[in-house]
């Protein structure tokens, strides 16, 4: 029996699996969101803030991913073991990318094009949502398409703090010395890396054209 | 807030736009723009001719409150700009600059009607309106109110700049040397346009530039700016004819060049 009949025959807990790596995925990348776009956003123009900020970002994006579920467990409300404490921490990971990109992306429109703006008379709200975002659009794309890709390969750890996912049959293969079962979480997992990668790129793509 | 004589003096000299003792120095120290009072009336073009550095683009700014004076007032139709709330007094002031700074997300037609739409015209008389800002500044709309501006050339990027600035009909203009960044025949080309609108639509008009003949041109009046302070306001004949040292070098710069036509 090959890995695609094994994974035929356990289709349904595959697709199961799946979407409750989706799941992780989508919450987390929903708190980063929330989080990383305001905070990038008021972080612009205050680059002292911003070093502090992009820095500790920066320190929790080199700890290692098993260490930081180590590190959340223990704290209370997040903490301990089951898929809270790693959608905390697959968030805190989706923080830097997208913080560094919100701020390099609205940095990085055209002076010019912001002292119009100001010049013809827009508020600061008018200039941020309908200059400042659209301009920095693709490079927060970029952003987020790093961090969601980094939080599909991170997700497959969370496994072993039991928050479940494509990560249970890649332990559990390693478990059994069964390399059938651990292929069955690695090519979905892979998978959906490169599929979301692509269409967000595409979607990126598009953004910059217009 | 303005005094009722500072109103009154106002309107009855008829200046509409006047700045009195404005002085704007740097946090660290150093002082862009000193001690400057100037007048300009309506369907006047005042040009304030100066080196890079003599601060001609920080007294614009100061105009329209992009920067906040250090001492001294500004005063719109009699009314000092500290007691207008800067972004409508900026809606009522066209600003072109050098850059153009257009929305490159946005078509011609959505720049042209940024402010209508900021002061939320309906939406009939926006389209009448950019239909006939285009067709003043030479671009049939037909033909260009759907590109976007990295589908124009410099010089039509700065008619859309004019226009732009135009739309909500703004009694007062200011521009940030416009045409400098444009190839020589082009700038021509818009500098005689720019002096007939200028002429027909009466609006009151600063603007800048380092070009004295661009000054000689354009400028009903200019005004000389030399690190920060005024040398002196001249007709366009007073000027040629002045003997003041700061004068004589840009006259003398622009006799240079005729020079170099009589060789050829």
């Amino acid at each position: 029996m090959n890995w695609f009949d094994f994974l035929l025959r356990n289709r349904s807990e595959v697709l199961a699996r799946s979407v409750e790596h989706l799941g992780l995925v989508a919450a987390s990348m929903g708190i980063a969101l929330l989080i990383g776009l305001p905070l990038g956003i008021a972080l612009v123009r205050r680059e002292q803030a911003q070093r502090w900020v992009l820095g500790a970002a920066n320190i929790v994006q080199t700890i290692p991913s098993l260490a930081l579920f180590g590190f959340l467990i223990p704290v209370p409300w997040i903490g301990g073991v089951g898929a809270s404490t790693a959608i905390v921490a697959l968030a805190l990971y989706a923080l830097l990318p997208i913080l560094r990109n919100t701020c390099t992306g609205i940095a990085g429109v055209d002076p010019a094009v912001i002292e119009a703006a100001r010049g013809m008379g827009m508020t600061e709200r008018q200039l941020l949502w309908q200059v400042q975002l659209p301009l920095a659009a693709p490079v927060l794309l970029a952003g987020i398409r790093v961090a969601t890709v980094i939080s599909i390969g991170v997700a497959t750890i969370a496994a072993a703090i039991g928050a479940g996912g494509l990560g249970v049959f890649i332990f559990r293969g390693v478990a059994m010395v069964n390399n059938q079962v651990i292929l069955a979480g690695a090519i979905p997992a892979a998978l959906l890396a490169v599929v979301v990668d692509l269409s967000l790129g595409a979607f990126q793509r598009s953004l910059a054209q217009r | 807030m303005p005094s009722v004589v500072e109103l009154s003096d106002g309107l009855q000299n008829g200046y509409v736009l006047q700045t009195r003792g404005l002085t704007y120095r740097l946090p660290a120290g150093a002082t862009l723009v000193s001690d400057l009072t100037l007048s300009v009336g309506k369907g006047e073009t005042l040009v304030l001719l100066g080196r890079s550095g003599s601060g001609k683009t920080t007294t614009l700014k100061l105009i329209n409150r992009l920067l906040e004076p250090s001492e001294g007032e500004i005063l719109v139709s009699g009314r000092s700009t500290a007691s207008w709330d800067p972004i409508q007094l900026r809606r009522g002031i066209g600003y072109v600059i050098q850059d153009t700074g257009l929305f490159p997300h946005w078509t011609v037609e959505k720049n042209v009607a940024l402010v209508p739409k900021l002061e939320r015209w309906s939406s009939k008389r926006i389209r009448a309106r950019v239909i006939e800002m285009l067709e003043l500044v030479g671009l049939p709309p037909a033909e260009f109110a759907r590109r976007r501006p990295s589908e124009l050339s410099g010089g039509q990027k700065q008619r859309v700049g004019v226009a732009r600035a135009l739309a909500a009909d703004p009694p007062i203009l200011l521009m940030d040397e416009p045409f400098a960044a444009l190839d020589p025949v082009t700038r021509a080309e818009l500098q005689r346009e720019f002096r007939s609108l200028a002429t027909r639509l009466e609006k009151t008009i600063v603007f800048v530039t380092h070009d004295v003949r661009e000054a000689l041109l354009l400028g009903t009046r200019i005004a000389l700016l030399d690190r920060g302070r005024l040398i002196g306001t001249y007709s366009p004949q007073e000027f040629l004819d002045s003997t003041e040292p700061h004068v004589r070098a840009f006259v003398a710069s622009l006799q240079a060049v005729e020079g170099l036509d009589q060789m050829q």
